[in-house]
């Protein structure tokens, strides 16, 4: 574990800086007039955040479940379809092009379409999370389970080691750094995900998530409180990040030379 | 043991074996080589020669383009598949970084479905075979020196108790002082096992100092061009290398190595 005389450095002038800016933005209020509707004051911000904390927790909690949900889904689903890739040629040739697919269609083109198949709710965000936090995972699984040492391979062969053996001791651990590098990249996506697909899912009154709360306030122009579903989203993906980065470095000091 | 060593049953059977990737590309042509069993042999020559590829043809990880090749009368491969008796040492270590010592060396056992309680054992008689302590047995790669690693490489390679060994220029990247201490281990763990042993170099007193006999190739394609029968007894000591008669050996292959390249 790193120390507190390790970390301080990295961490509290990123959070100076930002009580800075908070303080400047609160002293422009102080000495000027802005309308609250173009832009609220710090302690605007903070009033509605508290005010809205039940909902704003609600909210947190469910976008922050479908978006693990889709990151788990496309974990599990991106290296099944790079092992898939890995034992034939052809179904890489004849798929691959097709995953290129996921990464350049706009999500937010396709997201209508899958509220009209999945209807409205946790299962249309989750999959719009699972589809925006695919294509990084397969990508990156296929780059790590094909790139392995040619002697490794030809030491596997020379003992007889069959298929399975080959992918489950040589191809799945060497691809462990890759996998890891494709999580960090989509689990940041599939947040992202989540709350877009709010946006078009919407929820009911009863059950809704962040991005839900972005496009009612946006709607009613209480901007104080989109301020605080911005500043709550965006805590999540910087939490879901941090984690997801933790949890590779610790797998990862297993894997790299120190 | 010694009966053993100068056994004079061919055991590794090459004739007029060539090798091509693509018919435009010759890799290795006309070789004619027998190797007996138990023997140690070196092959030498220019980077490029196609040792490497000699190898994979021996270990029957590739197969001839023309001629014969068979270990023990039968093909390269079937060979491999059937005795598990080829293990292989590359230029590098190779171990996998996710795997301590012990289980690494376990390896080529549990690739071949050797039984867990057997395994053991081999890997008990291998750690020792490379004069490797109970505590380093659970080490990490990284955590060993670059020698160590390559002692472990070893070790891996002997622990199924091969009938052939083939060494890829081992020790080409360590320095010279643990290279001679690496050669010496070497030839103390054949002496006490002989597989049939063939050693890629191109390190002439290296070459001279661990085999019984040297082959000498040249390179596009690869051709034998003379093979050497080192004349000194084992077991060799670091002695040998201050001796006359070893440094005259050195000069004369050096010669031969000389008209090879032009």
């Amino acid at each position: 574990m790193k120390s507190v005389r390790e970390i301080a450095p990295v961490v509290l002038p990123p959070i100076a800086l930002f009580l800075l800016v908070v303080l400047a933005w609160q002293l422009v209020f102080l000495f000027g007039h802005i309308e609250s509707y173009l832009l609220p004051s710090p302690l605007a911000v903070a009033r509605a955040a508290w005010k809205k904390r039940t909902e704003l927790y609600g909210a947190l909690t469910l976008t922050a479940a479908s978006a693990l949900c889709g990151f788990a889904a496309s974990l599990i689903v991106g290296t099944l379809i790079a092992i898939a890739f890995t034992f034939s040629r052809i179904i890489k040739a004849s798929c691959y092009p097709y995953a290129v697919f996921l990464q350049t269609v706009p999500i937010v083109a396709i997201a209508p379409l899958i509220v009209v198949w999945c209807d409205y709710g946790f299962q249309s965000v989750a999959l719009i999370a699972f589809i925006i936090s695919l294509f990084p995972i397969i990508t990156n699984a296929t780059t790590g389970l094909t790139n392995v040492d040619r002697d490794l391979v030809d030491l596997f062969e020379l003992h007889n080691a069959n298929r399975r053996q080959v992918l489950f001791k040589l191809r799945l651990p060497s691809a462990v750094p890759y996998l890891v590098t494709g999580a960090r990249i989509s689990s940041g996506m599939a947040v992202i995900g989540a709350i877009v697909g709010e946006f078009f899912t919407g929820y009911g009154a009863t059950r809704f998530g962040l991005g839900y709360l972005i496009m009612q306030a946006t709607d009613r122009m209480t901007t104080d409180e989109l301020f605080a579903a911005v500043m709550v989203s965006t805590a999540l993906g910087m939490a879901v990040f941090t984690v997801v980065n933790i949890m590779g470095a610790t797998v990862l000091s297993r894997w790299y030379h120190a | 043991m010694l009966l053993v060593r100068y056994n004079p049953v061919a055991m590794i059977n090459l004739h007029d074996t060539s090798l091509s990737y693509h018919p435009a590309t010759q890799i290795l042509e006309g070789i004619t080589l027998t190797v007996r069993q138990g023997e140690f042999v070196s092959l030498l020559g220019p980077s490029g020669c196609g040792k490497s590829s000699l190898l994979r043809l021996i270990a029957g990880l590739v197969n001839p383009t023309g001629g014969e090749l068979s270990i023990d009368r039968l093909p390269a491969g079937l060979f491999r598949r059937t005795n598990h008796g080829v293990s292989l040492v590359f230029q590098e270590p190779r171990l996998l970084p996710w795997r301590n010592v012990r289980r690494n060396i376990a390896l080529p056992l549990e690739l071949s479905k050797v039984p867990p309680a057997d395994r053991e054992v081999l890997v008990e008689a291998s750690l020792k075979l490379i004069g490797l302590r109970p505590e380093d047995a659970a080490k990490y790669p990284r955590m060993l020196s670059g020698g160590m690693r390559m002692r472990v490489a070893l070790a891996r390679a002997l622990v199924t108790q091969p009938s052939v060994l083939l060494l890829d220029e081992p020790f080409a990247a360590l320095d010279d002082l643990l290279r001679q201490q690496l050669n010496e281990e070497l030839l103390r763990m054949w002496s006490e096992r002989t597989p049939t042993t063939i050693f890629v170099t191109h390190n002439i007193s290296e070459a001279i100092f661990l085999s019984q006999r040297v082959v000498i190739m040249t390179s596009h394609p690869g051709r034998i061009r003379e093979t050497i029968e080192v004349p000194f007894e084992y077991p060799r000591s670091h002695l040998l290398r201050a001796s006359s008669e070893f440094a005259k050996l050195v000069g004369q292959v050096g010669d031969l190595l000389r008209m090879e390249t032009p």
